[in-house]
């Protein structure tokens, strides 16, 4: 199977082109099931609910809102973007900067019933205001964003 | 005065920069001999200045100079000396700074060490070198000058930010920098080769301990990185897929196909286009990494450090260096002689599957990370996260574990099939009994982990089986990297596996005197007392823990509570023991008595990073060895 | 095809880089903004921080006059560098009230001397709880109160030159 010289370099570019579009492929094909589309309150409001999905729902948690569950582990809250509200569900240890009436980002489905069950949170980080000028320590707050 | 000497310092080195281009380009051009010489001597009082400039930067930090901005805003006189050091680099003006000094060093350590690449193409590099600096003075000298001063001067600083102050993060970031650098040098070697079309075993020999060494710290700062967020963040996960990370994950994968199809060019003087395109896509990858941390265009949630200008500043760079390498590559590649040919079942064979299969990952990660852009171009909002990266690259990188155990195993050029076969005999053995093993004694493992485990018994094996055979003390220092490397893969695979097949973890509201059990460990929190720190104050929590029936040790989480700025961090606490690590966390109070409690039993997920500094010290060997081996000779046989 | 091929990693940097050049230019606003915005301010007392400086009490700011909350802090970097902005609107008769976040007296005496000292009022809010019931979560954030005590803007971050036309506008448009 000794190949002519031309003819290996062709099938090595082919082979380095079918590689990239395999990989585009790959991407694509689980982009579509993995995905986190991200929605406001507002967004899904009246609207057929994207259920089964891995979404993310980002809103104000409602003053008043947050109750614990007798477990001392699970918390139930409002998140609110002044439009619409979805009830969230949570099993965990709350991020640190978490409370009511600040910003918040919670992952999960939205369950049929028009609840959001949240298996991970992320609260809206502090003291990142910064102007450009002395903007830069972002690696930090970025990593903890994940 | 100290500021503005090292101002001056910086405009001096651009401005040698600029002679070091003119000089370069002429010499490459003419070949003359006193050009050459004067090119080389310019590169070194560039690399000098600049680490000048980078040390003034340093003095400043140590002794507090309040009238300096970047000083005012990033340390404070009551910092620890080592993170006032740090802080010189932990901000953006010091981070690009401290880049363009590793470029010059870089490029001075070019000039006065390579002797072997002819003297057409060094000086073609050592221009491509002063291109991409002088990119760098424009953007520190127009946009981010460190130097800038304060007035009046602030009575003292703003920089305790206590999250700022941690060892991992003071040094995480130059090892990366010492990394997409090394990668500077193979571009500019790229395209130094493709202007004089000298594209050969010379040339690859040439860039090879520069991949190397990239390649080196590279590993260093991922593996690093990855444990610093492990026990910082105290979620107990120790890859999140976040594009800070991705943009560190995505130069590696294009340094480790570069560095073994430069094997390949330097070898047997194959796969020559190809290796210039990597040597051209690693760097670029460094490049747009910087880019996407820098401009905070991938945080669209949460954006709003974003500087438009700033950004617009390192995409005009990036627009111009990647796309003159790859418009330079279009013209040129065409008149490269095709190197020699292999068949298919050859050690080439494998090394170019081993490249199209980390493509493949590279493509992945990089679609994925982009993707919510091309989302928002499109007027949806969405993110990506760890669930798509890991459905598209497992499957490939489990591909490319079963080419890495073949490809040592493989004769250059030409191979057959039934002798990989009967070398294979060996790790085909380990996984079929780490099968059997696992299938009785653990019957529920999940698909996915249980195929790494395969994986990383099956490479384990194969990657000694190259020692077989030679004799120890005569094999060269390089075959011993490329063995530990690859066991390092392997170790690390099988620690990723172990963590996610059998971790088990527990999430419990408990008083005082209660106990919380996860696996063989039963734990009792006997306190919860608050302490005071330097700048914090914190409540941690005791927890007596015993296994099975084992003596009781201590373990003592913290949720720390700092007060410039108001910050809340979780500290976990971490024992470990030689088959894996017990992992607490202290969470909220309900305000009735009760803490959480968050406790992880991570089975061997220390292997992790054990294999990812074996890999890296892997490289470290193959480094030194080659380098060794091109001083004392010329010969090549592998 | 080779010279396809050839050409085909310039065109996809091409298109990678058209890509995140949109990026770029339009970069998304999904910064969660404070519910609060057309709702009257919460009621608060806040006592003074400093000696000399009245401290705030909400329920004076239904005067018919607007006025800026300026949620800041002494530790903050960002708000030393809006001081400059906040001097000048104080120049143009804007009355700005500082809540000062988990500041304390000595820290705050320090930082109004060397930065400025913008406010008619500060507040001491030591454990950040109006910070909270405005709806705020970081430092500096502003809110523009119009003379019947209701919140019409919230401006998330420091005030740079940049953002002076939209707060003053904010502030005209509810002049009585």
């Amino acid at each position: 199977m000794m190949v002519k010289p031309k003819h290996q370099r062709l099938a090595l570019a082919l082979a380095a082109l079918a590689a990239i579009l395999g990989a585009g492929g790959l991407a694509l094909s689980a982009l579509k099931d993995q995905a986190a589309f991200f929605y406001a309150p507002g967004d899904v409001a009246g609207k057929p609910l994207p259920l089964g999905k891995n979404v993310r729902l980002g809103g104000m948690v409602e003053k008043g809102s947050l109750t614990h569950e007798a477990d001392g582990v699970s918390i139930r809250f409002t998140v609110t973007d002044g439009k619409a509200k979805v009830p969230v569900a949570f099993r965990g240890v709350t991020p640190d900067l978490f409370r009511e009436g600040s910003g918040v980002v919670a992952e999960g489905q939205f369950q049929a019933d028009g609840s959001f069950a949240a298996d991970n949170l992320l609260a809206k980080h502090d003291e990142r205001y910064m102007p450009p000028q002395i903007a830069g320590k972002m690696h930090k707050t970025e990593t903890l964003e994940k | 005065m100290i500021a503005e000497g090292g101002l001056a310092a910086l405009w001096i080195a651009a401005a040698m920069a600029l002679v070091q281009l003119v000089l370069g380009g002429s010499a490459a051009r003419s070949g003359a001999e006193e050009l050459m010489r004067a090119t080389r001597k310019i590169a070194v009082v560039q690399g000098l200045l600049a680490l000048g400039a980078f040390l003034t930067l340093i003095l400043l930090f140590v002794q507090s100079d309040m009238s300096v901005l970047l000083v005012a805003t990033n340390s404070h006189s009551a910092k620890p000396l080592i993170y006032k050091i740090a802080g010189a680099w932990g901000n953006h003006e010091g981070s690009m700074l401290l880049w363009v000094t590793v470029l010059g060093v870089a490029g001075a350590g070019v000039a006065i060490f390579e002797k072997r690449l002819d003297g057409k193409t060094l000086a073609a590099t050592l221009a491509a070198q002063a291109v991409l600096a002088l990119g760098f003075y424009a953007f520190l000298l127009l946009a981010s000058n460190p130097f800038l001063r304060l007035d009046p001067p602030a009575p003292d600083g703003q920089g305790l930010n206590p999250l700022l102050q941690d060892p991992g993060l003071a040094f995480h970031p130059p090892t990366l920098y010492l990394g997409y650098v090394g990668l500077s040098v193979a571009f500019s070697f790229a395209v130094g080769a493709l202007l004089t079309r000298q594209i050969g075993p010379a040339f690859a020999r040439a860039m090879r301990p520069w991949v190397l060494g990239a390649w080196f710290f590279l590993t260093i700062g991922i593996t690093a990185g990855s444990y610093w967020a492990y026990y910082e963040l105290g979620w107990g996960g120790w890859w999140f897929w976040d594009p800070v990370e991705n943009a560190s994950l995505m130069p590696w994968l294009a340094a480790t196909a570069l560095l073994h199809s430069v094997t390949v060019l330097a070898t047997r003087d194959g796969l020559r286009a190809w290796t210039l395109m990597l040597a051209v896509v690693a760097f670029s990858m460094s490049m747009i990494g910087t880019f996407l941390v820098r401009s905070g265009i991938l945080v669209s949630v949460h954006a709003f450090a974003v500087d438009p200008t700033r950004g617009t500043f390192i995409l005009a760079l990036l627009a111009i260096y990647i796309g003159g390498a790859l418009a330079l590559f279009g013209a040129r590649v065409g008149t490269v002689t095709q190197g020699s040919t292999f068949q298919l079942v050859s050690r080439e064979g494998a090394l170019v599957l081993n490249n199209l299969l980390l493509c493949v990952i590279l493509g992945v990660v990089f679609i994925g990370t982009l993707y919510p852009l091309v989302a928002q171009a499109m007027g949806q909002q969405l993110s990506v996260g760890a669930p798509f990266f890991n459905a598209a690259s497992v499957p490939v990188a489990l591909a490319l574990v079963v080419a890495t155990m073949a490809g040592p195993m493989l004769k250059w050029r030409k191979d057959q099939w039934g002798a990989l076969g009967r070398k294979m005999m060996l790790p085909a053995a380990a996984m079929v009994t780490i099968v059997v093993v696992l299938l009785v004694a653990m019957p529920g493992t999940p698909i996915v982990p249980l195929l790494g485990l395969v994986a990383a018994a099956g490479l384990a094996v194969a990657s000694i089986v190259p020692l077989l055979g030679r004799k120890l003390r005569r094999t060269p220092i390089h075959i011993y990297g490329m063995v530990l490397a690859h066991l390092g893969v392997a170790v690390a695979i099988a620690g990723m596996a172990s963590d996610t097949a059998f971790k088990q973890e527990r999430l419990a509201a408990v008083r005082v005197g209660e106990t919380v059990a996860v696996g063989s460990f039963k734990a009792k929190l006997t306190e919860i007392r608050p302490i005071i720190g330097e700048n914090w104050s914190a409540l941690e929590a005791t927890l007596s823990i015993r296994r099975n029936d084992g003596d009781p040790f201590r373990l003592q989480p913290q949720q720390r509570y700092f007060s410039q700025p108001v910050t809340t961090t979780s500290e976990a606490a971490i024992s470990t023991m030689i088959d894996g690590q017990l992992y607490t966390v202290l969470g909220a109070s309900d305000g009735q008595g009760r803490y959480q409690i968050r406790m992880w039993w991570k089975p061997f997920v220390t292997f992790i990073w054990l294999g990812g500094f074996m890999i890296a010290f892997g490289g470290l060997l193959a480094m030194v060895g080659r380098i060794r081996r091109e001083m004392r000779s010329e010969d090549e046989a592998e | 095809m080779r010279r396809v091929l050839i050409w085909a990693p310039l065109g996809f940097f091409a298109l990678v880089f058209a890509l995140v050049m949109t990026g770029l230019l339009a970069p998304s606003d999904r910064a969660v903004k404070s519910a609060m915005v057309g709702k009257p301010v919460p009621g608060f007392v806040l006592p003074a921080l400093v000696p000399g400086k009245p401290g705030v009490n909400s329920a004076a700011f239904a005067d018919g006059k607007p006025r800026l909350i300026n949620v800041f802090a002494s530790w903050c970097v960002p708000c030393i560098a809006e001081a400059p902005q906040l001097m000048k609107l104080k120049q143009q008769g804007v009355e700005i009230v500082g809540v000062a976040t988990a500041d304390t007296p000595e820290d705050m005496a320090n930082f109004l001397k060397t930065a400025g000292d913008p406010f008619a009022a500060i507040g001491d809010d030591r454990i950040r709880k109006v910070q909270f019931a405005l709806g705020s979560a970081g430092v500096p954030e502003s809110f523009v109160i119009d003379g019947s005590g209701k919140i019409v803007m919230q401006h998330i971050g420091y005030i740079g030159p940049q953002d002076m036309p939209k707060i003053l506008a904010a502030l005209a448009g509810v002049q009585p």
